[in-house]
This record gives C-alpha cells, sequence and structure tokens, in this order.
C-alpha cells in the first residue's frame, strides 16, 4: 500500500504552510477592498481595524455608481470596448502575419523578424509624445480610438504567435494540404486557425488585460470623463476630505471584480499561457 | 516581450531557432505560395510602422527642438541635452528609479525561485490551484491596487503601522515623506504584482530539469539545499538573465504608483521616477521637445543594461562546465 517515496521528492509541512502564506498576501489586499469599503470610517481607523466586511458596502457602492463628474458605468463599458477590440485585432493580425513569418518562403522575410524583435527592445516611452502629437493631428484626442488604434498590433503578439504556429503546426500537413491543390489562405483557415485556437485565446486575454491595465496612454490622451476607461475613472475618486478611503477603495472593488469573475474561468489557461511561453520561448 | 526568454534557452527551442534550421534548410513549407507572405504581413506593418516604428524616430527629430505644442517650435540644437544633464531632477530620478528596482528586484528573485522550487515537487497536492493563485495579483487594476496599499501603507491608520507598532520601541514610519520608506511602499506594490508571474517564469523551467539529475544528486547524498546549489541553480541561469532584463524594462516604467502618491513625485521629489519625470515635462509644463531627450535617455539606459547583461551572461556560460 505504501509506496516508495524518493527522498528528493518529499513535501514538508512548512512548504504548505509557505504556499498558505503566499496565498494570504495574494488574496488580503482585495479582501481589504471590501473591509474598507463597507465598514464606517470609525471602525477602520481603530487599533485594531475591524477585520470583518461591514453593512456599508452597497451605500458605497451606489455612491461610486453617481458620484458626481465620475461616469463609473460608462467607464466600465468604454474599458470592455476598448479592451475588446483590441483584443480581437491582436489575434487576428498577428495570428496572420505569424503564420506568414513561420511557414512561407518570402523575401525581405529573415529582415522583417530581426527588425520586430529589434524594435521589442525599444522603451514604450520614447514614442509617448510624438504618438501624443500624432493623435492630435488625426483628431483622435479624447476618442477611445486613439487607444485602439496604435494597440491593434504588437510586436509582441506576431512574435508570440510565430513561435506558437512554429511548434504547434507540423510542415508536414500543410505540404500534404498544398500538394492536394489547397490555396494558401484556405491551408490558414482549415488547418493552421483549428490548431491554434487555444493560444489565440491566451493571446487575446493577455491583450484585453494589458488594455485594461493601461493607465499611462489613456491618462494623456482622454480628457473628458465620460470617456474616461476605469484606471482614470478611479483616479477620480480621491478622497476630497479627511482619510475616508471608502469610496476610492469601493470603486476599486467594483473595477476589480470583473477581472475576479474572468480570472475563475480563464485562470488555468493564462497560468499555461505564461508557463509555455517561458520554456518554449 | 515578456514570456520570452532571452539568449541560449536551455529546452527545445531557443530565441532566434531560425537561425539554426536555416543552415539545412529554407523554414517553412517550400510547396506552398510563398507571395501570400506580403499580403499577409502587410496590416500589421502599416499599422506597426505608423504607430510603433515612425514615433520612435519622430522623438529624435524632436528632441533638438524647443516644441511649443501651441506656439511656434524653434531649433535648438543639443540644448535638451545639455539641459538634461545638469537638471539635478534627472539625477534625483535615476537614484529613485534604481532604488525602487533593486528594492523590488532581488527580493523578487529569491521569493520567486524559493516558491518555484516548492512547486516543482511532484508530490505537492493541489499543484494547478497555487499556480493559479500566484497569477492572480497579475491581473489586477493597477491604480486599484495602488489605492489599497497607500491605504495600508498609511502613516497614521495604516495596517502595516498598526502591525509595527505592536513591536515596541517602533514609531510609526511615514511611507510617503521618508526616501527610503516611499521606495519600499512603491517597491512592494511592483514585487506583490509579479512575484507570482516571476514564480511561474522559474517553475517552467525548472521542469525542463530532468529528475535523473535529483535522483543521482539525491544518491550520492546530497542535502536538498546541496541539490538546490548545485543542480537546480546553474540551470537557471538563463531565466535569471531574462527576468532581471524584463524587469529592468519594467522598472524603467514606473508610472502609476508614484504618480498616485503625489503627481509632482513627492514633496522632495524622493520618489520621482524617469518615466513620471518625462510625462510632467511632456504634459504639465509642455515641454514636448525635453520631455523627447528624456525618451532617449532612457532608451540609451536600457541599452547600456542590456549590453552589460550580454556581457556578463556570456562571461558566466563560457566560464561553464562544458
Amino acid at each position: 500500500m505504501k509506496r516508495n517515496i524518493p527522498k528528493w521528492q518529499k513535501t514538508s509541512k512548512l512548504h504548505y504552510l509557505m504556499l498558505g502564506l503566499i496565498t494570504f498576501l495574494s488574496i488580503f489586499p482585495f479582501y481589504w477592498m471590501f473591509i474598507v469599503s463597507s465598514n464606517t470610517d470609525a471602525e477602520i481607523s481603530k487599533t485594531p481595524p475591524s477585520l470583518v466586511p461591514g453593512p456599508r458596502f452597497l451605500e458605497v457602492a451606489n455612491k461610486v455608481l453617481s458620484a458626481e463628474g465620475v461616469y463609473f458605468t460608462k467607464a466600465l463599458t468604454n474599458t470592455f470596448v476598448v479592451g475588446i477590440a483590441i483584443a480581437v485585432a491582436q489575434v487576428i493580425f498577428s495570428a496572420i502575419a505569424g503564420f506568414a513569418f513561420a511557414k512561407l518562403h518570402f523575401k525581405g522575410r529573415q529582415f522583417s523578424i530581426l527588425f520586430i524583435v529589434a524594435t521589442m527592445m525599444l522603451p514604450s516611452q520614447l514614442g509617448i509624445v510624438p504618438l501624443f502629437i500624432m493623435a492630435n493631428k488625426l483628431n483622435l484626442v479624447n476618442t477611445l480610438y486613439a487607444l485602439i488604434v496604435p494597440a491593434l498590433v504588437t510586436a509582441f503578439g506576431v512574435f508570440w504567435m510565430r513561435q506558437i504556429i512554429d511548434a504547434q503546426v507540423p510542415n508536414e500537413i500543410l505540404e500534404a494540404a498544398s500538394i492536394d491543390g489547397a490555396s494558401v489562405p484556405r491551408v490558414f483557415w482549415s488547418i493552421v486557425l483549428p490548431s491554434i485556437r487555444q493560444s489565440s485565446f491566451v493571446l487575446g486575454l493577455f491583450a484585453f488585460l494589458a488594455a485594461w491595465n493601461d493607465y499611462l496612454w489613456p491618462t494623456i490622451v482622454l480628457q473628458s470623463p465620460e470617456r474616461f476607461t476605469l484606471q482614470v475613472a478611479l483616479t477620480q475618486l480621491k478622497p476630497l476630505y479627511g482619510l475616508d478611503y471608502s469610496l476610492q477603495m469601493g470603486g476599486a472593488f467594483l473595477a476589480t471584480a470583473p477581472l475576479l469573475i474572468l480570472f475563475i474561468f480563464v485562470g488555468r489557461r493564462l497560468v499555461s499561457g505564461v508557463m509555455d511561453g517561458a520554456v518554449k520561448g | 516581450m515578456t514570456l520570452f526568454k532571452e539568449g541560449k534557452g536551455r529546452t527545445k527551442a531557443p530565441l532566434t531557432p531560425w537561425k539554426k534550421k536555416e543552415k539545412k534548410q529554407l523554414p517553412g513549407v517550400a510547396s506552398l505560395d510563398g507571395r501570400w507572405g506580403y499580403p499577409a504581413i502587410a496590416p500589421f506593418f502599416l499599422i506597426f510602422i505608423v504607430f510603433g516604428v515612425a514615433p520612435v524616430i519622430y522623438s529624435i527629430y524632436i528632441a533638438f527642438f524647443k516644441w511649443d505644442p501651441l506656439g511656434e517650435s524653434e531649433f535648438n540644437g543639443i540644448n535638451n541635452f545639455t539641459f538634461l544633464l545638469q537638471d539635478s531632477d534627472f539625477w534625483i530620478a535615476i537614484r529613485n528609479t534604481f532604488s525602487i528596482w533593486a528594492l523590488s528586484t532581488f527580493p523578487q528573485l529569491i521569493i520567486a525561485i524559493s516558491l518555484a522550487a516548492i512547486l516543482r515537487n511532484k508530490r505537492l497536492k493541489g499543484k494547478s490551484f497555487w499556480r493559479t493563485i500566484l497569477l492572480v495579483p497579475n491581473i489586477t487594476s493597477i491604480i486599484a491596487i495602488t489605492i489599497v496599499f497607500q491605504q495600508l501603507f498609511g502613516r497614521d491608520y495604516g495596517l502595516i503601522n498598526g502591525i509595527l507598532s505592536l513591536i515596541p520601541g517602533v514609531d510609526n514610519i511615514d511611507f510617503i515623506e521618508g526616501v527610503i520608506p516611499s521606495h519600499i511602499q512603491i517597491a512592494t506594490m511592483i514585487t506583490w504584482r509579479w512575484v507570482g508571474y516571476n514564480t511561474l517564469i522559474f517553475l517552467a523551467s525548472m521542469l525542463a530539469i530532468p529528475d535523473e539529475l535529483y535522483e543521482s544528486a539525491s544518491v550520492d547524498g546530497a542535502s536538498k539545499w546541496q541539490q538546490f546549489k548545485y543542480v537546480t541553480l546553474p540551470s537557471l541561469k538563463n531565466t535569471i538573465t531574462f527576468v532581471l532584463i524584463v524587469g529592468t524594462i519594467g522598472g524603467l516604467q514606473v508610472f502609476a504608483e508614484p504618480q498616485q502618491l503625489n503627481a509632482e513625485g513627492g514633496s522632495t521629489k524622493q520618489f520621482l521616477t524617469l518615466t513620471l519625470f518625462l510625462y510632467n515635462q511632456a504634459f504639465l509644463n509642455n515641454k514636448y521637445g525635453y520631455a523627447a531627450a528624456i525618451g532617449i535617455a532612457i532608451t540609451f539606459i536600457v541599452l547600456i543594461i542590456s549590453a552589460i547583461n550580454f556581457v556578463i551572461t556570456r562571461r558566466i556560460s563560457g566560464e561553464g562546465s562544458r
């Protein structure tokens, strides 16, 4: 019954204790958001502070949604629209270009890949001032297009897809299909796309999350509150007087909840996306 | 970009697999019509050139001007750069950026490698649960998290000072006014956000170490610590380099956290970072040319650090056993 466990594979209670501690530290800030936004100011500032949820959350949530000059629900929709547009566009453009870079022979291919990799080294702040000037000239300032258009493609997405298609789609199958007379678009549509469905989903998720959490560019290019994304809208909820953080924390909780719910469904896939990239890259 | 390992990968596919393959045969499928490659990459390249490459070139141009977004712009030679080198804020921003980088990177490396070593164990229960939990901080809204930590680190009523005050003789620490305390606050936010992600990266490369190495080390009587030191650590060299480079690029982009603590980077600029400095010069002071020069300076710093990293890695792998 008892299997002989090799010594080097033994686990100890200490390991579980450490993992437990990390779990606690990872979750606690979310719990704390809820504690602060559901308790009264007095409950939070006493020593020791209250560590159980109070009765005030709905009242605070209501205040967040109706705060003057803050369009929280609008910001939520804006963020969703931008995130989904960017995710879909990045997956499509990256899959097509990644396929070409992984499987097609054409002149200039090598150079293009090197060029893309080289630009990945440049820090993104370098282009931010000119990008704003360009957005201004194109009349994109204070529109959601200003967030979407520059993010339609990324060098990273194309490079990632190239790696994925290279690793997951065997050349033999494509060869066989093309010898049977399938055109290149046909091969892409019926062989390549179905076999990279999982990876495309992961790339889309990463793009969506990056858009959701982006702050620097939105805060530069968006000007009127009804155009704000969630991150920018959250900064409007600063306590005007005293140390009453409940409004801000309530907003933070409301802005984070959708991601946490999404994470319950896709967390495992994100984990394998991160780990696959690390190994295969 | 963050998902890829730099340099020679230990596993099947290194960063530049095409170089190796090409000596034998062209990569890709010869029977597919290669001319389709151009329309396939055209949409990507068009957008990429306009919004990714053009701004970079444009910023080099702007950096030589006294650029006023409202009025006339005049050629300014290298004045933006000479002024930058004499601007004490620039040097303060460099100091702060590197201090925050060091305070977040080294604890992260230690925690992430230790956690990955625990998670590598095949007999650990709930593997997938632990891995998933580790990624939760990474997906959360950056501003929301800044708000929470700011409250936790509060001087008078913050939970962290509340815990510290239980130790006799410890006064409340001001995690905003103090130089190092403010850096610790920002570094904690960064560490909290990225340590789980880096754990997964380390775990992935640890799982690629063959079990036999541990078995034979164990048979030879190596202790757990010796196994870690002589089997695990040497195989993580490339991953450590990767995490350091990505961490440096990320470290130079720290913006939201300090800006939320104080838009000016603190009363004595004690936590002004390079990106916050750039943002304020461009969008608060309307000095576009100067801001472009700061962007170029940041790029130089990235290139220098990457070069140093490259040299060190080469030297280490040159000394390697094989």
